[in-house]
């Protein structure tokens, strides 16, 4: 069973998210939520037993193609809708927080 | 403090980028130091709609690594979205493997230490998913990305904790870079950060019959061999230290953390707790099916592995008589071992040729920067030099001479030598010339050779140096050496 969505847990999703939510929208998508999870949750009903998980929805695997270069899109386009950019970079407010891959 | 015992406990996960010429999931090209975000397309700037395609060259490549490392290689194996909000990772989530990795449950030897037995590390998985970009802060009030790396192959390799210690972690990956190289799945460049390694160090302390066990620290993205070593020792000391000042620095009350490793001050710097780490929320990417990997496949990729390098290095040190190091040396690279090999298979005197690439063609790779496979001299070419310096048709100095000869004349060894006169003179008026030559220019060396017995040996050396000195390398050091015994025994 999963845990049970509280306004915590919200909180917690919209920050990984990077959304600020107000107090009215946390209290709001909570119930929402909650309620979507119940009825997600029918499934739980179902018997699986000896059932294999589904790795995709689609009965097709082995859609590989060969190492071979492609002509990227270049620099120009590449930034073209960039909001913002500097020197071929895109750019944006200073990260401070290092995260690895 | 008495009864103190102190182990190490030590897991590697290391990021190794596939040597293929294009993307995991695009046909971009992957290549250092391009143009700042020149080799990218829509997948993988994560544009909308764009769809990944799986690389097959990515999926041989790391099950040859992965049987190497003999893990059990999956037959199904499928692709997750492992969700982190970064401005160098485009899509906002990385395609990786999560539960159905490609390979997992293998082990690794490492050779014995002290002659030892050899230390078997177990691997615990090893998956395919794609680099992040790269953020450019330094000097900057803002930050640039370049996502030219995102999308690039990489398989991450995680051992079980089985490393004991900073020395061993070194040696660890050391190996793996070697057999990465080897086995052509990596070019292995660590400059370039094609392998990266993230240690995870505790240590477990016995004290009053009571173990302890440190915090499990992550040290981020290590890209020298000098530096794993630096940073585990140093953490080693770090967490003992903790503990001793305060009993309660356990993972059980602290939990785990991540550290940054400054390379320039030599110590390791906190940058986040694991708990509050990023909840990844993995799950199956829909955009891509799952790859079934068949037993005909994978006996195909084995079939090519061959000799693995420290199975070749063991054979050559014991068929060859080497010592660990020189057998190490003469197995760094494949195509210089498979040189050597080639060399010895058309007659070479393998002793002398194992001499000759060890001392001067080694220094000639070196000192451009490159392999002795990497020099381009022939196999045939190699072996001749080797036998016309057994055989003392020329002596050992010379062959350095007539080996950086060979690399701008394409001519045979026995002609360069011939044509710049270093073919060893064994006529004995000419020979016995340069010995007088040399004992009159040296008489205390003779003095020492005729009065002192503790300096006889010594002074004997020293004047059939300075005889093949003076010969420029022609004289026969057989023939100086008896004549100079002859010479001495002279009243």
């Amino acid at each position: 069973m999963p845990a049970p969505i509280d306004e915590a847990t919200v909180r917690h999703i919209a920050h990984l998210a990077r959304l600020k939510l107000s107090d009215d929208e946390v209290h709001r998508y909570t119930q929402q939520l909650v309620a979507i999870l119940e009825y997600v949750q029918q499934l739980n009903r179902l018997n699986v037993d000896g059932v294999e998980p589904t790795a995709h929805a689609l009965p097709i695997v082995n859609v590989l193609r060969p190492d071979e270069p492609r002509e990227p899109l270049g620099a120009e386009k590449a930034l073209a809708n960039a909001p913002q950019k500097a020197a071929g970079f895109f750019a944006l407010p200073k990260v401070l927080d290092q995260e690895g891959a | 403090m008495s009864n103190l015992t102190i182990r190490p406990i030590i897991g590697m996960e290391t990021h190794v980028q596939l040597a293929t010429r294009t993307k995991m999931f695009c046909g971009c090209p992957v290549e250092f130091g391009a143009e700042p975000n020149s080799r990218v397309c829509p997948v993988c700037l994560g544009l909308p709609g764009a769809l990944p395609v799986i690389n097959r060259r990515a999926v041989d490549l790391a099950i040859r690594m992965g049987l190497a490392l003999n893990c059990r290689i999956a037959t199904f194996s499928k692709w997750d979205r492992k969700s982190y909000y970064y401005p160098d990772l485009p899509k906002n989530y990385q395609i990786s493997q999560y539960d159905l990795p490609i390979a997992a449950e293998g082990h690794f030897e490492l050779p014995p230490r002290d002659a030892g037995e050899p230390r078997r590390v177990r691997i615990r998985r090893a998956h395919l998913e794609e680099d992040a970009g790269k953020n450019l802060h330094e000097g900057l009030d803002h930050t640039r990305v370049d996502l030219n790396r995102a999308g690039t192959p990489l398989l991450e390799i995680v051992t079980e904790p089985d490393l004991a210690s900073a020395d061993e972690a070194f040696a660890f990956a050391s190996e793996l870079q070697r057999l990465a190289v080897w086995l052509g799945v990596s070019e292995g460049v660590m400059q370039k950060g094609q392998m990266r390694f993230e240690p995870n160090v505790n240590v477990a302390i016995t004290f009053g019959g009571v173990e302890y066990r440190t915090p499990i620290a992550e040290i981020k993205n290590l890209n020298s061999f000098r530096a794993i070593r630096n940073a585990i020792a140093y953490e080693i000391d770090r967490q003992v230290g903790e503990w001793r000042r305060d009993h309660d620095y356990t993972l059980e009350k602290c939990g785990k953390l991540n550290l940054g490793w400054d390379d320039d001050r030599g110590v390791t710097e906190f940058q986040r707790s694991k708990e509050e780490a990023h909840d990844y929320r993995y799950f199956p990417d829909p955009d891509l099916v799952p790859v079934t990997i068949s037993a005909e496949q994978i006996d195909a990729i084995r079939s090519e592995i061959g000799e693995l390098p420290l199975a070749r290095q063991e054979r050559l040190r014991m068929q060859l008589a080497l010592t660990d190091v020189d057998a190490a040396t003469l197995t760094a690279d494949r195509a210089t071992s498979d040189l050597l090999a080639a060399a010895i298979a058309v007659g070479g005197d393998p002793k002398t040729l194992c001499k000759q690439f060890i001392s001067f063609w080694s220094a000639q790779a070196n000192a451009r920067s490159t392999t002795i496979a990497g020099l381009g001299v022939s196999a045939p070419r190699l072996a001749e030099l080797a036998n016309l310096t057994r055989d003392g048709t020329i002596s050992a100095t010379a062959a350095a001479t007539v080996a950086q000869k060979m690399l701008d004349v394409p001519a045979a060894p026995r002609e360069i030598a011939a044509a710049a006169g270093l073919l060893q003179v064994r006529d004995e008026a000419a020979t016995r010339e340069w010995v007088e030559q040399a004992v009159a220019a040296n008489p205390q060396a003779v003095r020492d050779a005729k009065e002192n017995p503790r300096k006889r040996q010594a002074a004997a050396g020293f004047l059939r140096g300075q005889v093949m000195k003076i010969s420029g390398g022609k004289a026969n050091p057989k023939l100086v050496g008896e004549l100079i015994e002859r010479r001495l025994a002279e009243p």
